[in-house]
């Protein structure tokens, strides 16, 4: 994993969450997503939140990325709030039309990057880099509507990762794909990772998917979305998936969110995640 | 059928295989594709067949159906006040022209209808910013489209003829009517229909209020918005025409439907139908080829729209 350069010694995490409970007015009143989450995000993680339907996980990104404010709490980027959405932090999302059928693959690309003031020439070029990067240089000039799944997953990637932004946050990017550009897909995602690290908050509800994509897992228990665990899955890789250390972490982070054990079980665990985390 | 339910089916176990890929397009054991038949060897059904396929050729060939029908109808009647033939049509429209007569009314008429287009595109524009950046702009709209949008704009000409006397603001006016309603009605819920995600996106990269409407309303709306365009301009063509009819010229100046009136006045029935005829190309022309053109260049060459 030593990829780095040079290692750095990070006295403070990039996103730091303290106690932050989010509401949202639905029909029937107002339905409580998040309650009371806490969590950091260091320089360089792939950070996950896992957790079933209901869990608050995606707006709990979605305050991340300043859509939605929170109630209670505070969420800091390196030491300044979150206010309204911004550049620093762009999102990567499930559906397929984020990127806008009216621009060619190039030009979503360049989209992000023109409206944050790069002149054309270094935007075009930068794009272009990018989509190499993503395998999708020969389709610079196609519209999204030509391209499968996986490719528009792809182009919403290098769309994200052209911005350099602070932190990439990642709403179940590769929910809507088949298995097998799935599995591709988390492949490509680590070697952009290994190849240039970036921060990456990423919001899934397949506990294999969270090993293997993430460095650190933040478990949420649903109705409302609370702490459950943070548990390390920095030692899995996309070829540990069949090891027996693997399942025994993807049956301890599945009766951390079904609760195999019950209440007795539920109470011992949640100590031991934090205890992680000191 | 019952009985079947009690039955254990037990599929036998077949030997398993594997095929090596060959080179594309080469079939890789004696597969079916030669001798099947009415693939390759029609030789002449195969152009008829293609001919058939082109949809232009099926409806040119009616036309001149329903062309035969109408001359033999007219020759049958043999009255050129009620029912002048195709040809004598033709002539008078080709001699109308030639001469110049036709195109003047014709000029008239679209000179008339861009502006009274132009005002009402306008006012949609307007309606709609209003309505999607306050809630009362909303709730205006959604009244004055529920109100406005039943009335035919041709009801509104007596009232415009009071307020603004025979001439071109009448049927500017009663232009307006025609378009506004139904493209902001349009507009707007194109605006409405935006996905999420896409405005999220936007919101992502730091585009303001101005710029989020630029970049990323308009052109998501751009089907609805242009179908909304489509529906004014039929429209208006079909209010203009009516409204030239009830009071024909404008300081002197007459349209397509003065033409017609006028014609009918002077019992020149041919070229009452000529006026019609000409009615129509104008209609198609614009409705199915600067629209269809515009459409081909944008939202179906984005996919968004078939």
């Amino acid at each position: 994993m030593n990829v780095l350069p040079f290692q750095v010694v990070q006295n403070e995490p990039l996103l730091r969450a303290r106690g932050v409970t989010i509401d949202y007015a639905s029909e029937r009143g107002t339905v409580r997503a998040t309650h009371d989450v806490s969590f950091d995000v260091w320089r360089g993680d792939r950070f996950v939140l896992l957790g079933p339907s209901g869990c608050g996980k995606s707006t709990l990104l979605k305050a991340v990325g300043g859509f939605v404010a929170p109630r209670a709490g505070s969420l800091q980027l390196d030491g300044k709030p979150i206010l309204k959405p911004g550049p620093d932090r762009i999102v990567v999302f499930q559906e397929f039309d984020q990127l806008p059928p009216w621009k060619t693959v190039k030009q979503n690309v360049m989209f992000p990057l023109l409206a944050g003031g790069t002149p054309k020439r270094e935007a075009e070029a930068r794009a272009l880099v990018w989509l190499g990067k993503v395998g999708l240089a020969p389709f610079a000039d196609a519209y999204p509507h030509t391209l499968s799944g996986g490719m528009k997953a792809r182009v919403a990637i290098a769309r994200a990762l052209a911005m350099q932004p602070e932190i990439l946050l990642m709403d179940e990017p590769f929910a809507a794909l088949d298995a097998l550009t799935r599995r591709r897909m988390q492949e490509e995602l680590q070697a952009l990772w290994e190849e240039n690290p970036f921060t990456m908050l990423f919001v899934t509800h397949s506990i294999e998917e969270a090993l293997v994509v993430g460095n650190r897992i933040l478990l949420l228990s649903p109705h409302p979305g609370r702490v459950r665990a943070e548990i390390n899955s920095h030692q899995f890789g996309l070829h540990s998936a069949g090891g027996a250390e693997f399942k025994a972490t993807a049956s301890r982070i599945h009766n951390l969110l079904f609760g195999a054990g019950g209440a007795a079980h539920v109470d011992e665990a949640v100590p031991a995640g934090r205890a992680v985390q000191s | 059928m019952s009985a079947n339910l009690n039955v254990k089916w037990d599929p036998p176990v077949r030997p398993e295989y594997e095929v090596p890929l060959t080179a594309a397009g080469v079939p890789a054991a004696g597969a079916p594709a030669a001798g099947v038949p009415g693939v390759g060897d029609d030789g002449l059904v195969a152009p008829l067949r293609r001919l058939a396929q082109a949809g232009w050729l099926r409806k040119g060939f009616l036309l001149l159906v329903i062309a035969a029908l109408w001359e033999t109808l007219a020759r049958w009647t043999d009255n050129d006040l009620l029912l002048p033939g195709f040809v004598q049509t033709a002539k008078a429209l080709i001699e109308g022209t030639v001469s110049g007569e036709l195109p003047r009314y014709v000029g008239v008429s679209l000179s008339v209808l861009l502006q009274g287009y132009l005002a009402g595109v306008l006012g949609a524009f307007l309606l709609t910013t209003l309505a999607i950046s306050t809630r009362i702009g909303r709730d205006l709209l959604e009244t004055l489209t529920a109100m406005f949008n039943p009335l035919p704009a041709i009801a509104l000409l007596p009232l415009a003829l009071l307020w603004f006397g025979l001439g071109k603001g009448s049927l500017i006016f009663v232009l307006m009517h025609s378009v506004t309603w139904p493209l902001a009605l349009n507009t707007y819920a194109g605006f409405r229909s935006v996905p999420e995600t896409l405005r999220m996106a936007g919101r992502n990269y730091g585009l303001g209020k101005v710029r989020l409407v630029t970049q990323i309303l308009v052109p998501a709306a751009l089907p609805a918005i242009l179908s909304g365009l489509k529906i004014g301009w039929a429209f208006a063509w079909r209010t203009l025409i009516a409204a030239e009819l009830v009071f024909g010229t404008t300081s002197g100046k007459g349209g397509l439907g003065w033409y017609i009136f006028q014609s009918r006045n002077e019992l020149f029935t041919d070229r009452v139908f000529a006026g019609l005829a000409a009615v129509i190309l104008i209609g198609l022309l614009f409705e199915n080829i600067v629209f269809q053109q515009v459409e081909r260049l944008t939202v179906r060459r984005w996919g968004m729209q078939r």
